[in-house]
């Protein structure tokens, strides 16, 4: 029972951790590289613990952000719901890819993230960002791998579900 | 056939759920888009989001305290004789200035405008935290409760750097100048010809696009704060041109300016607190009428009072 309540609070301590990582500011030359944190963590644990997963837990971490960044309710809510249905629905196929597939299928979702609020961005009035800003899921997805395996590594460590 | 069994209503992933959500999200971001909603519902959860914000400040702060303890005595030393010298000559030319600005306030007095010179500012610290790519913002750690309110300019050591645009309790939300959707009346120093300063889409200057053809700008000018629209002071340093060429459309040039502020590198900012008077005709004198005993009862549930203005062009 207590594993079961200590693996609850490290699902929900990752996804905090990573709604933190999204707003903890880099040096400005990396800046627009810095990848999509709670993207990848959601990504994650829809792979690992899909039943844990819906698509009214990302709606409402998309909502989280969304409070915490200011710019305008229910885009992330939009972009991260998207991603979520697109993963789950994909699961069982995702899960057994081979790293170098994952990674590659990890990019596409993330572009395809990209693309989404690029869309909402021009509809919400502002002016498109500049190219640079398209690396950003590059960035994620090369480090998509380590993050899998480091939350991997460390569940194993804890034995937690 | 059955919906039920078919794969696209299946689960908690279904299509349907998906439908609805993004229905959702989009209701959300067309109602927040149209009467700013967030700022409400943020100002109701600062409770949770102001903590979070140092906790995610932490690690910029640290890295402050950091490079403080671990540099070296002699670059802290010459940074001490450098900012020894700036502080010399500041207070040698404010000795200077100081004759001249009693005369002009002097003048001015006979003149009988109200603008003084006088700084009314409050010290503030940014809070190192990303709000969002490429918007262009910051979070400074004063907020309401400080008496800091939408609309304040916020200036550092070297020029203007953007204006409050929302306030938390205990923290407030300011446009930096190069925000695309900031735009700032300015004038050329040398010249005096008034334009309009927008951020950049890059973030990192100013762009004039709307030049007359025949003004002259040159690389190399000062553009001031112009005190139109009534937000900024005038007279603050605001950029410098750095190139001037015809707008593709053939109408005007088009000028980019570095701002003269540290946008990127400020640690502590001034807000002011005076803001410039608006321009334009005078506010209508309130009628005359009989004393407030004497007033029917009626008339003290006047109309509420208006809304503040919302900063920039949001």
């Amino acid at each position: 029972m207590n594993r079961q309540r200590l693996g609850m609070w490290w699902f929900v301590g990752t996804l905090v951790f990573s709604l933190l990582s999204m707003l903890v500011p880099l040096p400005d030359v990396l800046e627009p590289f810095k990848p999509y944190w709670p993207a990848l963590v959601l990504l994650y644990w829809s792979l690992e613990s899909g039943d844990r997963v819906t698509l009214g837990l990302a709606f409402a971490m998309g909502l989280a952000a969304d409070l915490l960044d200011g710019v305008l309710l229910g885009e992330q809510a939009l972009r991260l719901t998207a991603l979520v249905f697109i993963a789950l629905r994909f699961r069982s196929r995702l899960r057994f890819f081979p790293i170098w597939q994952q990674t590659l299928a990890v990019l596409a979702l993330l572009l395809n993230d990209r693309i989404l609020l690029t869309i909402v961005r021009v509809f919400a009035g502002d002016a498109l960002p500049p190219p640079i800003w398209w690396v950003s899921p590059f960035v994620g997805a090369a480090l998509w791998p380590f993050v899998f395996l480091l939350l991997d590594d460390l569940r194993m460590r804890l034995r937690l579900q | 056939m059955g919906q039920d069994s078919s794969p696209l209503f299946a689960g908690s992933t279904g299509t349907l759920r998906l439908i609805g959500y993004l229905a959702l999200a989009m209701v959300l971001m067309v109602l927040d888009h149209r009467n700013g909603w967030m700022w409400r519902m943020r100002h109701g959860a600062a409770v949770v989001v102001e903590p979070l914000y140092r906790l995610a400040g932490l690690p910029v702060e640290g890295m402050r305290t950091l490079s403080v303890a671990f540099a070296d005595r002699r670059r802290l030393t010459e940074q001490n004789q450098r900012l020894r010298e700036d502080l010399l000559l500041a207070n040698a030319k404010l000795n200077r200035m100081a004759a001249v600005a009693e005369q002009n306030e002097h003048l001015k007095e006979l003149l009988d405008t109200q603008r003084s010179l006088d700084l009314n500012v409050q010290l503030a610290r940014v809070v190192g935290v990303d709000l969002g790519a490429y918007r262009h913002r910051l979070l400074i750690n004063m907020g309401a409760r400080d008496g800091v309110k939408p609309g304040q300019p916020v200036i550092d050591a070297h020029g203007v750097m953007g204006q409050v645009i929302q306030t938390l309790p205990t923290t407030a939300v300011v446009m930096l100048i190069t925000d695309p959707n900031n735009a700032l009346p300015v004038t050329v120093e040398r010249t005096g010809l008034r334009v309009i300063a927008y951020g950049s889409r890059e973030g990192d200057r100013l762009v004039l696009p709307t030049i007359p053809m025949a003004a002259d700008v040159q690389a190399g000018d000062r553009l001031l704060t112009s005190g139109l629209g009534g937000r900024f002071p005038p007279g603050f340093p605001v950029g410098e041109i750095t190139h001037v060429a015809p707008a593709p459309t053939g109408m005007f040039l088009e000028a980019q300016a570095q701002p003269s502020a540290d946008i990127n590198r400020s640690e502590d900012v001034l807000l002011l607190h005076d803001q410039a008077e608006p321009a334009g005709p005078p506010e209508p004198v309130t009628p005359m009428g009989p004393p407030a005993g004497l007033a029917p009862a009626a008339s003290s549930s006047a109309a509420p009072p208006p809304r503040p203005a919302q900063g920039g062009r949001r």
